[in-house]
């Protein structure tokens, strides 16, 4: 089959790979009908995550037809039409028993070295480095799934593609990370990114009720986009309007938001030439792993006693990070990977009920023997891109 | 030669070469066929300054100068590396410059034979082998007495223990273990057991005389609120060549307490899943030494002859399919 194959830094092929077959009983093999590329694939791309191998097959944002299963799986058949989340969970551990699905227990075969990086393991997921298991993605024409009786979501609606292959993990993540906020009625939200991420979760922190909604990125397409789309109440340009943290003092009468979701992650940008040109070096020569620049704003730039919530990914370790207004401020960090499992179903009815229709965010639909111009446009935010869709 | 003779010796020469290097870095060049020049001569003086250094710091560690002695073997290489940078020099002197190379790679050899020998303890300290011990811990969400019954039951232990080959019960609770060692070979002893004590614990010895010595325990304890069982696994044993050879093993991934984890890993595997999960990038399930040779992420190829053959005794209890991967090159 063809699949997306990494082939060194900036650089995926689509090339000809064995087909997936089952390994243990509890595994489905999926014909994948879309998939997407996601902005967590670019630190991939980029060459920030650790233990990424030639070779390696990407993609954990997919959806398809399944076409066999294991012995043991009882709620699949041959046919039947499924969204896959992306982290591989096995439903028995203490953590999936507690629905903290992307921390099972069992799913990462390479436990050891992640448990070297990150002090404990968390799941395995599709697509995504030999520290998260080493399994193939789904930027292919078809993937194995493991625990396909705990995972995949069965659709028994005629919704097209587009509208529920987000459940897979954008959607769910920005919605995580704006009930990580504890919206109260009346909070103000800013949300930092407005990829699809951010657009998700400025949209889902409107639904749980937030009053305004405030998205900070450097793209006024993508501002544009959370305005008319996301139903955010206000925007800021940090390329225009540099001091972002004084700028939401303006807009929120000196208090600052009362919760800020960093949807950015590692390799944030700054608008000030000289700040971003330190972290971009000590990041080149590994003197840290993450440019840290939305976090240590969202930081600076919250009300005394409210919520950072973190879904942006980050590696491993970051510096200059204000703990000191943490501590002294009584701010709450919460952060993590999307129990994506725990939000599917909920989602789906809200897509189904017309409340959000996550296909807004699409920018380019493509062939996946176009995936790398996909990447190279995603990557260079060119022809104002915002989601890559591909069709195998 | 003993160790305090070596070390000395190897301190006088220390002293008698950075005296020469300091007092007629022109002469020393000479010898050692390399061009002699303002620069060069600064660097003999800098080597002739370590090399003193090197000699008080030997003198001051004596009887066993472990830490000196590698000093030396850290210049050593540093000293080769700059004779490797004049090699390239058409101004030395080659015939000349060959036998400096090899007289530091002579050097270099004993300086490490020598702070190997400082680094152990003496014949009359040692005991036979040195055993180690290793402890690992896992959750396991399952009531304590099946996770102690699953345990117990001899037959199901290779389905976990990735380098057991096989366990043979002998009746009157002995049992006969063949396990995988580094470098292809394998190591066999028995086993009895020692304190059986239902849900709570299981204690074992080898059997004096034969094979590799080891003693351990496992404990089953509750885990708070509703979690299952907590597993401990403790055992101390002889390893083959000692604290060497542990070294050795753990550059190949084998070392005890990695695959004790790795063990426990897929003991929770098999007990919460019902199987060993497996990944393209480790078919295997999880193993110290995969960690370090990944295939990679993408679908395993179903080809003839990359099908490694599992040992009968590989069968947890509802894996479909045995692994294919890689395995073969590594063996």
């Amino acid at each position: 089959m063809k699949a997306t194959v990494y082939s060194g830094r900036n650089s995926v092929e689509v090339q000809e790979v064995p087909d997936p077959k089952i390994l243990n009983s509890r595994d489905a093999i999926v014909k994948i009908t879309s998939t997407a590329i996601c902005g967590s694939d670019l630190h991939l791309y980029d060459g920030y995550v650790p233990m990424v191998k030639k070779g390696d097959v990407f993609g954990h944002e997919f959806m398809g037809e399944v076409t066999d299963v294991g012995a043991d799986v009882e709620n699949l058949k041959p046919g039947d039409r499924v969204v896959v989340p992306f982290p591989i969970a096995c439903g028995a551990c203490n953590a999936c028993q507690s629905q903290l699905y992307s921390l099972c227990e069992n799913s990462n075969p390479n436990a050891g070295r992640a448990e070297k990086l990150w002090g404990h393991s968390i799941a395995g997921v599709f697509g995504y480095s030999h520290i998260l298991g080493g399994y193939p993605g789904g930027q292919a024409e078809a993937a194995r799934v493991p625990f396909a009786d705990v995972g995949p979501l069965k659709l028994e609606t005629d919704l097209p593609d587009e509208e529920v292959l987000f459940l897979s993990d954008v959607l769910p993540t920005g919605y995580m990370g704006a009930e990580m906020c504890d919206i109260q009625p009346g909070d103000i939200v800013a949300v930092w990114g407005a990829g699809p991420v951010g657009l998700f979760a400025a949209a889902s922190a409107k639904m749980l009720g937030a009053e305004r909604v405030i998205v900070i990125d450097r793209f006024d397409y993508r501002l544009r986009k959370a305005l008319s789309g996301a139903g955010a109440t206000d925007v800021i340009n940090y390329e225009e309007r540099p001091d972002v943290v004084e700028e939401l003092k303006e807009v929120t009468g000196g208090r600052g938001p009362d919760a800020c979701i960093d949807a950015v992650g590692l390799e944030a940008h700054h608008a000030h030439g000289m700040v971003h040109a330190y972290d971009r070096v000590k990041q080149a020569t590994r003197m840290e792993t993450e440019r840290p620049h939305a976090l240590r704003e969202a930081i600076m730039a919250c009300r005394n006693g409210g919520v950072v919530s973190v879904v942006g990914v980050y590696g491993g370790f970051l510096d200059k990070f204000p703990m000191g207004a943490v501590i002294n401020r009584g701010l709450t960090i919460r952060a993590g990977q999307c129990h994506v499992h725990k939000y599917m179903r909920p989602l789906l009815e809200r897509i189904e009920k017309g409340e959000i229709d996550p296909s807004f965010v699409i920018s380019h639909r493509m062939g996946l023997d176009e995936v790398s111009d996909g990447y190279e446009t995603f990557k260079h935010k060119q022809d104002e891109c915002v989601k890559v869709v591909l069709k195998p | 030669m003993p160790v305090d003779r070596l070390s000395r010796f190897l301190s006088a020469f220390s002293l008698a070469l950075g005296t020469a290097q300091l007092a007629m870095p022109n002469v020393v060049n000479r010898v050692a066929g390399i061009r002699d020049d303002v620069t060069t001569r600064l660097w003999q003086r800098l080597v002739g300054v370590r090399e003193v250094v090197v000699f008080a710091a030997i003198e001051a560690e004596q009887p066993r100068p472990r830490r000196a002695l590698w000093m030396r073997v850290g210049g050593d290489a540093k000293d080769l590396t700059l004779l490797t940078l004049a090699w390239r020099d058409k101004r030395a002197s080659g015939p000349r410059l060959v036998g400096a190379i090899a007289n530091v790679a002579a050097i270099a050899a004993l300086d490490a034979y020598a702070a190997i020998r400082a680094g152990r303890p003496p014949e009359n300290e040692r005991t036979e082998e040195e055993p180690m011990h290793v402890k690992a811990a896992i959750t396991v969400r399952k009531p304590r007495e099946e996770v102690y019954r699953f345990w117990r039951d001899l037959e199901n232990l290779p389905s976990f223990m990735n380098h057991v080959e096989s366990i043979e019960g002998n009746g009157n609770g002995r049992s006969h273990w063949k396990v995988k060692a580094p470098a292809g070979t394998h190591v066999e002893w028995d086993a009895e057991v020692v304190e059986d004590r239902p849900g709570e614990a299981l204690v074992w010895r080898s059997v004096e005389g034969y094979g590799v010595q080891n003693s351990g325990a496992v404990r089953f304890l509750d885990a708070p609120r509703d979690q299952g069982t907590e597993v401990h696994v403790e055992f101390d044993y002889g390893a083959p060549g000692g604290r060497l050879g542990e070294a050795v093993a753990k550059l190949f991934g084998e070392e005890p307490t990695q695959q004790a984890k790795d063990d426990l890993r897929r003991f929770k595997q098999v007990l919460e899943t019902g199987f060993v999960v497996r990944s393209e990038g480790s078919p295997e399930g999880s193993t110290a030494r995969r960690h370090l040779k990944q295939r990679p992420g993408q679908p395993v190829e179903d080809g003839p002859g990359e099908q490694e053959p599992k040992p009968s005794i590989e069968r947890a209890p509802s894996v479909e399919e045995a692994p294919s991967g890689e395995e073969g090159d590594r063996s």
